[in-house]
């Protein structure tokens, strides 16, 4: 083996070079404000939104209510036992994020994904703090004076204080949201929340404020992900070096043309550079910093309009088409192919047998467990008699009863001695709001019957006034 | 390798540059081989060496170095095994709080009320698989000489207060006045019956359970022989009672074994089962506990 190699590489570690993005308008930009104000919307004031569920149960709409081990969403209460709806939506998620990257490329990153979000609102509060881009640089460079300390620590202020209330806003649902801040602000709440708000106000302070684009680019392993699902014909925020190159000014482009030499539109402003989160030229291609929050397209857009020239120099497009028109052909677009559609296809299929099965939950339950020791035991009058554990679970608001019974063996009477038995049932089983109770019950069948060692019999918990049924099946055991 | 350690100065060597991609390329070179160069943000091995302080700080608040006969405890004093034992201690202080209600409540309200019942089958069922299990079986399922407690038979009572009393005393308990007693003689052994008298009054109790007896066996004899020694205490009809803890002869359940050799083995010597006094080695609350979980487990009587 052959080794050979130069005594000195440079440094193993980089120091990170400082993005100063510049703000832009445009229609892209006005879209990510929508967004960042919904999403925020939503996750500061969900909790405080109401639902009635009656009296017996939390009015939050949506709450994980750990202590109980309950999780709210509007009509929905989920128990621990059925966080596969959650297996559900994370499958849904996963395809989601395929899907959007098979259609248009990083939208998740470049719109939606709360690290983008958040440092969308912290270039806001710098931008009002110590200027926009050029001003900022200047500052940065220049020695520090009383007027840039000032800024800065108001920046600051203003970041730790919408990181502490993302981390407010988050032990928000955990408990009742009301009470929790008034016991916070009188200092009354558990250490927990506190904790969690500064843990929280730290994440987002780092961040969003700190971090930026090292996380996109660094510490985050979506972007790895992402070269694995794009395609040919996936959109993705592209420079359309068919148009663009040779890059020259307005000026040299007007020569150039008249003396019939290649001309490109683009005029080599960097706008595109300047406006970049992540501090990345998008005419080098596609890349693995690039998050496609779109910002260069509305910054190219402004550029064109200003000198005169049509928009789309930087575009959602594929480099395909870009080849295509190099090479005279029509641009192909296929947004709707095998891969779209099978992603949607399995988005679809666990959807609705999410709500499917949303739609059909009971909300009742019962669970039987077979006496092991002994299996089974012949009482005084020669009959055979069974002993089982049954779980019955109320998942409404108020008071239930219901009749247990048991089919299944001929002659087999199911009896709770902890149950007092009614004119037309022997047992009936009275949970309460919410819970889950737990019996003994007997089976008992009579001498004459002919036994066998195992037999398949299905006990019911009916609803003796709502009429809901539900079974478990075990077994009865004979000698 | 040491041909890649860096150690500053000559930069003579001009930068290649990869042209896929515009990256710099590091120098060292295996078999045509080259790496992008690639640095590390400086913030990563930052976050690195802040661990390592990190790491300083908690040998100093958190128990650390093992010592020659002790180890350093920490500023904070924080030991695990006080943590253990203040969780103890937790369980402890509910446990008492429990234990009062069932102390306070009778019998038939703890039964009856749900709260109470469920810590006392829990507790009952702990005790029962502690003290009983070894002689009753785990789920009480009994053994040969040592009755089932799930079914519906029981040989001194199968109310609360029977069980209870059961419990507390014992069954021919040693040194206890108030312990349940009954006696079986031995006939055989005591020279009362002879040994053909015996087999007869053994085949005349498989007929009253509904069992063969052997073929020409003293039928005569052995109703005679039943209703002159055994009546008595088991009834006329072997229904037993509860009042001597004699057994009900005539179901199918035969705590000695029903063939006929355990029947005679039975009747010649005696059975004379023994269980312990509870009372005084169980704590009075535990044994209300155990006497809910005993009558749970057959439904009581």
């Amino acid at each position: 083996m052959s080794v050979t190699g130069a005594d000195d590489d440079g440094p193993l570690y980089a120091s990170s070079k400082k993005v100063y993005p510049q703000k832009v308008t445009g229609p892209f930009r006005r879209m990510k404000w929508m967004i960042l104000i919904f999403a925020l919307g939503v996750y500061y004031l969900l909790p405080f939104v109401r639902w009635n569920r009656g009296p017996n149960l939390p009015d939050q709409a949506v709450l994980a209510d750990l202590p109980n081990r309950r999780f709210y969403f509007f009509f929905i209460e989920l128990w621990p036992q059925e966080v596969y709806y959650f297996t559900g939506l994370l499958v849904i998620a996963a395809l989601a994020l395929f899907l959007m990257n098979s259609i248009a490329g990083r939208i998740w990153c470049g719109y939606l994904c709360p690290q983008t979000v958040w440092t969308d609102l912290f270039l806001a509060v710098e931008r009002f703090f110590e200027g926009d881009r050029r001003e900022r640089i200047k500052r940065d460079e220049a020695p520090l004076n009383m007027d840039t300390i000032r800024r800065k620590v108001g920046k600051h202020a203003v970041w730790l204080l919408i990181a502490w209330w993302t981390g407010g806003a988050w032990v928000l649902y955990f408990a009742d949201a009301p009470t929790l801040v008034r016991d916070l602000a009188t200092f009354k709440a558990p250490a927990a929340a506190y904790l969690w708000i500064a843990i929280l106000t730290f994440t987002t302070y780092t961040l969003a404020g700190i971090m930026r684009e090292q996380v996109c680019i660094y510490m985050c392993p979506w972007p790895r992900i992402q070269a694995a699902l794009t395609d040919d014909d996936a959109l993705n925020v592209t420079y359309r070096y068919d148009r663009g190159e040779p890059r020259m000014s307005v000026k040299e482009a007007a020569r150039a043309k008249s003396a019939s030499q290649p001309a490109g539109d683009c005029v080599d402003c960097h706008q595109c550079v300047a406006v970049c989160p992540t501090g990345i030229d998008i005419r080098d291609g596609a890349q693995l910093s690039c998050i496609q929050c779109s910002l260069c397209i509305d910054a190219c857009d402004n550029v064109m309009t200003k000198i005169g020239r049509p928009k789309g120099l930087i575009v959602y497009d594929t480099d395909g088409n870009v080849q295509r028109r190099i090479a005279g052909e029509t641009p192909v677009y296929k947004p709707i192919r095998a891969r779209t559609l099978i992603y949607a296809a399995i988005i679809s299929i666990v959807g609705g047998a999410m709500l499917y099965q949303l739609a059909t939950r009971s909300t009742a339950a019962i669970s039987v467990l077979h006496e092991r020791n002994p299996l089974f035991v012949r009482l005084t009058d020669g009959s055979v008699r069974n002993a089982y554990t049954i779980r019955v679970s109320n998942k409404r608001p108020e008071n239930r009863s219901f009749a247990i019974t048991v089919q299944g063996v001929p002659g087999a009477v199911l009896t709770v001695p902890e149950a007092a038995p009614t004119a037309d049932y022997r047992a009936v089983v009275t949970v309460p709001p919410d819970t889950t109770r737990e019996v003994r019950a007997f089976v008992t069948v009579p001498r004459d019957v002919p036994m066998q060692k195992s037999q398949s019999i299905v006990i019911t918990a009916s609803d003796l006034f709502a009429g809901e049924v539900v079974n478990a099946s075990d077994h009865f055991m004979g000698p | 390798m040491s041909h890649d350690t860096a150690h500053g100065g000559d930069r003579s060597v001009a930068e290649k540059i990869d042209a896929a991609t515009g990256q710099t390329i590091r120098s060292h070179e295996w078999d045509g081989i080259t790496e992008l160069n690639t640095p590390l943000p400086r913030w990563w091995i930052n976050i690195f060496y802040a661990t390592i302080i990190w790491s300083i700080g908690y040998w100093i608040v958190y128990p650390s170095w093992p010592l020659v006969s002790d180890y350093a405890r920490g500023v904070i004093g924080y030991s695990s095994r006080e943590d253990v034992s203040a969780d103890l201690d937790a369980i402890k202080a509910f446990r008492a709080k429990q234990a009062t209600g069932l102390e306070k409540a009778s019998l038939e309200d703890i039964a009856r009320t749900p709260d109470l019942r469920r810590v006392a089958l829990a507790a009952g069922r702990a005790a029962f698989g502690d003290n009983c299990a070894p002689c009753h079986g785990a789920g009480g399922a009994g053994a040969l000489g040592y009755p089932n407690i799930n079914d519906d038979d029981w040989l001194w009572g199968g109310s609360l207060d029977a069980i209870h009393q059961t419990l507390t005393n014992g069954i021919r308990a040693a040194g206890n006045d108030k312990t349940r007693i009954g006696l079986m003689s031995a006939f055989g052994r005591d020279g009362v019956l002879k040994t053909d008298e015996v087999r007869a009054v053994a085949n005349h109790l498989r007929t009253l359970a509904k069992l063969a007896p052997e073929k020409n066996y003293d039928q005569a004899k052995g109703a005679k022989i039943f209703a002159d020694n055994c009546a008595s205490c088991h009834g006329p009809q072997g229904n037993g009672s509860l009042e001597f803890g004699a057994p009900n002869l005539s179901d199918g359940i035969w705590l000695f074994g029903s063939n006929l050799a355990d029947i005679i083995e039975t009747v010649t010597n005696g059975r004379q089962g023994v269980m312990p006094a509870w009372g005084g080695r169980l704590d009075p609350v535990i044994i209300k506990a155990l006497s809910v979980y005993v009558q749970s487990l057959g439904g009581g009587k």
